[in-house]
């Protein structure tokens, strides 16, 4: 049985994805979106995952939800053809959907993954020290590559965004 | 107080992965298309975590860092190229971007 704050947050989460999808007008996916980031970050401090999910909404909901809504609003992209239905489109969508549902099921009806229960378990994940230990331990050098990795990034967008001379002006 | 199983949290994030799969698979908007990616990268951090928690052990946490991180630098790369294309092109709408087909 789950609890009811699991059964708020993951009705939430879901409901708030399935929002996403569709939604036909953009400003409102991504408002959908943020919701849908509030309830995983709620599933997250139910798994005593209290940092990650503090990261995630200072991360997601604060940082690249509102760089989407700058690009929409930037772009003024509305009222369009928003879903496609070409015959292979919907015939992959179709299989996939099949498929996917049958793992679902498969792991809903068999999937006992015997986990014991979770109050007889330590969180490890609840205080900021073992984060810290093993960041500056064994994950040292993935994280000096993901500093290198945001440096690129960072440059990267500053060369895409830059307006050519040679390129002529768009009408 | 009960307590959510494993089961329940893996059941949530394939959700939220088959959803975002749809988006991506049947949306023509070329941003909505990157939200719902965004989506199913979240349906991965959310089993990791899960993971890690019921196996009482940290990596599952870390991974999540640095998928977070990438996950940011990968947000501001494509909505820069997006709006690179927009400027060539006039439009984000997936099936007028066929440059490609002939």
């Amino acid at each position: 049985m789950a609890s009811i704050l699991f059964l708020l947050f993951s009705t939430l989460t879901v409901l708030c994805a399935v929002g996403v999808v569709v939604n036909k007008n953009a400003v409102n996916a991504a408002g959908c979106l943020l919701l849908c980031l509030v309830g995983v970050a709620g599933l997250f401090v139910q798994l005593d995952a209290y940092l990650l999910a503090f990261i995630l909404l200072l991360v997601y909901a604060g940082a690249v939800v509102a760089l989407f809504l700058f690009i929409i609003m930037l772009l003024d992209v509305q009222g369009r053809q928003s879903f496609g239905f070409s015959g292979i489109t919907t015939f992959a969508g179709l299989m996939a959907f099949a498929l996917l549902l049958t793992g679902l099921g498969t792991i809903a009806v068999k999937g006992h993954l015997d986990a014991p229960r979770l109050n007889r378990l330590a969180a490890e994940g609840a205080n900021l020290k073992p984060y810290a230990q093993q960041l500056f331990t064994t994950y040292l050098l993935p994280v000096q590559i993901i500093g290198f990795l945001l440096l690129i990034a960072m440059l990267g967008v500053i060369v895409l965004s830059k307006k050519h001379a040679t390129e002529e002006p768009a009408k | 107080m009960m307590t959510a199983s494993l089961n329940e949290y893996v059941i949530i994030s394939s959700l939220l992965f088959v959803i975002g799969f749809f988006g991506v698979l049947l949306r023509r908007n070329t941003l909505v298309v990157f939200m719902c990616l965004e989506l199913m990268l979240i349906a991965s951090t959310l089993a990791l975590v899960a993971f890690s928690r019921f196996n009482a052990t940290m990596d599952g946490n870390i991974f999540v860092f640095f998928i977070l991180t990438v996950a940011a630098a990968e947000v501001a790369v494509g909505l820069a190229i997006i709006v690179a294309l927009f400027r060539k092109r006039q439009t984000v709408q997936i099936d007028q971007l066929d440059s490609l087909k002939n």
